[in-house]
C-alpha cells in the first residue's frame, strides 16, 4: 500500500482503489447477496411482496426433494427424489470429466516439459491454444456435428470398416463428458504443465539412476511434485463442470440432464428465480464441500493451490 | 564390491558438436579417479555415459568388463551423485537414503535399519527424520553419498560435489570422502574444475581439454612431468619461455631463448613448432650473484605476501615478468623492490612442452 502511494501518488491510489471497490461491491458481492437473499423468499404474485405471506424460508432449497422417482444407480434399485438424482449424477460426471481431464492432461504435460526440447515449445503451445480463439459455442456445435449419427466420426469408422453401423455417439451422458472434457481439458493442462516443469529433471535421473523403474518415478517423485497443480487444475475443471450449462444444452441426449439444466428451467419454464437462486446456491455449496472434502482426504492445503 | 571401468575410443556428439573425443582409460577397481578440466570440457557428459544416462556415438564402454551398451541406467552397477545432489525435498533422511532399497522390495524395517546404519557411516546419526530442506550444505552432501551408498554401487560416479561448499567445509569433505572410498572399496570416479581437489584425493588424474583427456596419470606425474602446457598450466603457475630446441640428447636439451640457451628436459610430445619451456616458481630461485646454467638477470619488481608463501615478480630485461615463489620458513630473505637479482633453476625441474592442448 505504502508502496503504491509512491508510485502513483495519493490521488491516482485512491482512484484505483475505488475502481476496484466499485467492481467487487456492486459486480460481484450486491448482486450474489441479493440472489442469496432473495433464494430466500416464496414466489409470490406482485402484489403480495413485501406483504404478511413474505417471509424468509427454507421451502425453496427443500424442493429439491420433491417427486421421487425409481430407478436404478450403479445397478442399485433406489427410491430417490427427481432433483437430487440429478445433482447426484452431476456430481458423478463432473467427477469422471475431471478424471479423464487428468488423464489425458498427465502424459502430455510431462511429455511438453521432460521430453520435447523447449524449441518445439511455442508451437505445442499454441496448438493447444487455437482452439480457444473459437466460442465455446461453436466448439460444441462442431464436436455437436462430429458425433451426430450420420457424422463424420461413424462414416469415418464405418468406411475403416471398423464399425458396421454407425453409432449413435451422443447418448446417456457420453455427448456431455466428451464436450466437457474437450472444453475444458486445458484448465488442467497448464497447472499440472507448471508443476511438472518446475521439477528439477536431475530428480527423475537421480531416480533411475538409484534403479527406479519408469513407473515407479512418476508414483514417488514427479506425481507428489505435481500434487498442488494437479489439484488446483481438479478443482477448476471440477467447478467448471459441475457449472456449465451450455455443453449440457448442446451435446446432451434425451437422458441426460444436469443440475444447471434444473436451475435454468426454474428461472426460464416455470419462471421462478427465486427457487432458481435457491437451487444454484445448493449447487455452490455442495460443489464447495465435496471439494473441501477430497482436499482434505488427499491432504492438499489450500495455500498448495493459490501458489 | 568394485569394479573397473574400462573406456575405449569413446566419442560423444551433440549434433555437429564433439564434446567427448576418442576417450580411452582404464580405471581399476577400488581405484580414486578424477577427471579434471575447466567447465565445459565434457566431464560430466563422460559421467552421464558411464551411468547410462546418454549413449556413446562412437566406442565401448565396459564396467566390470561388461559392455554397457543399451544398459539404462537403473540396469548399471553405477551410482551418480549429481552437481546439484538432487535430493528428493518430499522425503524424510531416511526415506531418501533408502528409496534406492524401496525399488528393489526391501521391506520398511530393514531399509529403515539400513539408512540409520549409513547415516551413522557418514556422522548423521540424528537426521533420519529431518526433512532435507532442514539441512546444511554439508549436511545434505553426506546423505547424498549416504542415498548412493545405499544400493551398494560398484562405482559411485561424482559431478563436482563439494563445489557449493565453503573452503573450510571442501577441504573437511575431501578427507572424508577419502576416508569412506577407502572403508567401502568402492571404484570412485571424481570430476572437478579444482586441481587442488583432485591432485589431493585421487589416485590417478585424467586431466581433459576440450573433449579429449590430455593426459593421466597419478597425482604427483600431474604435476611434475605435465606432458604439454595445458596440463602445466592448468595445475600449476608457470614461468613460460619461448624458443627452439637445440641438440636434444638423452631426455634432456638445450632451448635457445632471448635469454640465452637454457636447459631443460625435453617432454615426448615436444615435436613441431609451437614449443616452450615451462618452469614453475617454486623451482625458480633469486639469487644476488649469478649461477652456472639457466640464469637470467632482473629486476625485482613486486613482492606479494600469500601466507605459507611468498612471491617475487621480477622483470627479465626484455619486460617479461618471472614469478619465484620463497616458503615463508622465516629463513627466507625477501628483495626489496627494484633490487638486481638472478633468477635461475635447475634443468631437472624445468620441461620443454608442446604449447598446444589438443595433442599430435
Ligand atoms: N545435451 C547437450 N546438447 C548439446 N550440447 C551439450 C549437451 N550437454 C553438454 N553439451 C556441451 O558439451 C560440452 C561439454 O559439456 P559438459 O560435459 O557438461 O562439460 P563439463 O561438465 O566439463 O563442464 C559443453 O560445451 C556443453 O555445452
Ligand atoms: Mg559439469
Amino acid at each position: 500500500m505504502g508502496d503504491m502511494f509512491r508510485r502513483y501518488g495519493k490521488s491516482a491510489t485512491f482512484i484505483i482503489c475505488l475502481i476496484t471497490a466499485f467492481w467487487l461491491l456492486m459486480l460481484v458481492i450486491l448482486p450474489n447477496v441479493t440472489l442469496l437473499e432473495s433464494s430466500f423468499r416464496p414466489l409470490l404474485p406482485v402484489t403480495e411482496i413485501g406483504g404478511p405471506n413474505d417471509q424468509y424460508t427454507f421451502a425453496n432449497y427443500l424442493k429439491v426433494f420433491n417427486g421421487s422417482i425409481d430407478t436404478t444407480l450403479m445397478g442399485i434399485p433406489v427410491h430417490i427424489p427427481v432433483h437430487v438424482l440429478t445433482f447426484t449424477l452431476t456430481l458423478f460426471y463432473s467427477v469422471v470429466v475431471t478424471l479423464l481431464c487428468f488423464v489425458l492432461a498427465y502424459p502430455l504435460s510431462y511429455f511438453m516439459a521432460k521430453i520435447i526440447s523447449p524449441k518445439s515449445l511455442p508451437t505445442m503451445f499454441l496448438l493447444l491454444f487455437v482452439p480457444l480463439w473459437v466460442s465455446e459455442v461453436l466448439r460444441a456445435f462442431a464436436w455437436w456435428i462430429i458425433l451426430a449419427l450420420k457424422g463424420p466420426l461413424s462414416s469415418l469408422l464405418v468406411w475403416l470398416h471398423l464399425i458396421d453401423q454407425p453409432i449413435r455417439w451422443i447418448s446417456g451422458y457420453n455427448g456431455v463428458l466428451i464436450g466437457l472434457v474437450y472444453t475444458y481439458v486445458l484448465f488442467m493442462i497448464f497447472p499440472v504443465y507448471n508443476a511438472m516443469s518446475s521439477l528439477d529433471s536431475n530428480q527423475i535421473e537421480a531416480a533411475e539412476d538409484l534403479g527406479s523403474p519408469w513407473w515407479r518415478t512418476h508414483l514417488r517423485i514427479v506425481l507428489p511434485h505435481c500434487k498442488p497443480g494437479i489439484a488446483s487444475g481438479a478443482v477448476m475443471v471440477f467447478m467448471l463442470s459441475a457449472g456449465s450449462l451450455l455443453v449440457p444444452t448442446i451435446l446432451g441426449s434425451t437422458t441426460s440432464q444436469w443440475f444447471t439444466q434444473t436451475i435454468q428451467q426454474w428461472m426460464f419454464d416455470a419462471l421462478d428465480w427465486n427457487t432458481a437462486a435457491a437451487y444454484a446456491f445448493l449447487l455452490l455449496l455442495m460443489c464447495t464441500l465435496f471439494v473441501s472434502l477430497v482436499m482434505r482426504l488427499f491432504r492438499v492445503k489450500l495455500a498448495d493451490i493459490a501458489k | 564390491m568394485s569394479a573397473g571401468i574400462d573406456l575405449e575410443n569413446v566419442c560423444c556428439d551433440f549434433g555437429s558438436f564433439r564434446a567427448v573425443d576418442n576417450a580411452n582409460v582404464s580405471i581399476e577397481p577400488g581405484e580414486f579417479f578424477s577427471f579434471l578440466g575447466p567447465s565445459g570440457c565434457g566431464k560430466t557428459t563422460i559421467l552421464r555415459m558411464i551411468s547410462g544416462f546418454i549413449e556413446p556415438t562412437h566406442g565401448q564402454i565396459r564396467i566390470g568388463g561388461m559392455d554397457m551398451r543399451g544398459q539404462r541406467p537403473n540396469q548399471r552397477p553405477t551410482a551418480l551423485i549429481f552437481q546439484n545432489l538432487a535430493l528428493f525435498p518430499l522425503m524424510s533422511i531416511w526415506e531418501n537414503i533408502s528409496f534406492g532399497l524401496e525399488v528393489r522390495g526391501v521391506d520398511k524395517k530393514t531399509r529403515r535399519a539400513k539408512a540409520q546404519a549409513l547415516l551413522d557411516m557418514v556422522d548423521l546419526p540424528d537426521a533420519a527424520d529431518k526433512m532435507v530442506s532442514q539441512l546444511s550444505g554439508g549436511q545434505k552432501q553426506r546423505v547424498a553419498i549416504a542415498r548412493a551408498l545405499a544400493v551398494e554401487p560398484k562405482v559411485m560416479l561424482l559431478d563436482e560435489p563439494l563445489s557449493a561448499l565453503d573452503l573450510k567445509l571442501r577441504q573437511h569433505m575431501r578427507a572424508e570422502l577419502r576416508t569412506i572410498q577407502k572403508r567401502t572399496g568402492v571404484t570412485f570416479i571424481y570430476i572437478t574444475h579444482d586441481q587442488g581437489e583432485a591432485l589431493a584425493m585421487s589416485d590417478r588424474v585424467g586431466v581433459m581439454s576440450q573433449g579429449r583427456i590430455q593426459q593421466v596419470a597419478n597425482p604427483r606425474d600431474i604435476y611434475n612431468n605435465p606432458v604439454n602446457g595445458f596440463v602445466a598450466a592448468f595445475v600449476g603457475e608457470n614461468n613460460i619461455f619461448t624458443g627452439s630446441v637445440a641438440n636434444p640428447s638423452g631426455g634432456m636439451a638445450g632451448f635457445d631463448t632471448a635469454f640465452g640457451r637454457l636447459n631443460a628436459r625435453l617432454g615426448e610430445q615436444a615435436k613441431g613448432d609451437n614449443i616452450k619451456l615451462y618452469v614453475r616458481p617454486e623451482h625458480t630461485i633469486l639469487t644476488e650473484t649469478a649461477g652456472s646454467e639457466n640464469t637470467i638477470p632482473v629486476t625485482v619488481s613486486e613482492v606479494s605476501f600469500e601466507g605459507a608463501f611468498i612471491a617475487v615478480h621480477a622483470k627479465t630485461e626484455n619486460g617479461q615478468t618471472l614469478v619465484a615463489e620463497v616458503r615463508n620458513d622465516g629463513s627466507a630473505t625477501v628483495p626489496s623492490i627494484g633490487a638486481k637479482r638472478f633468477a635461475s633453476f635447475n634443468a631437472a625441474h624445468a620441461s620443454i612442452l608442446p604449447d598446444a592442448s589438443k595433442g599430435a
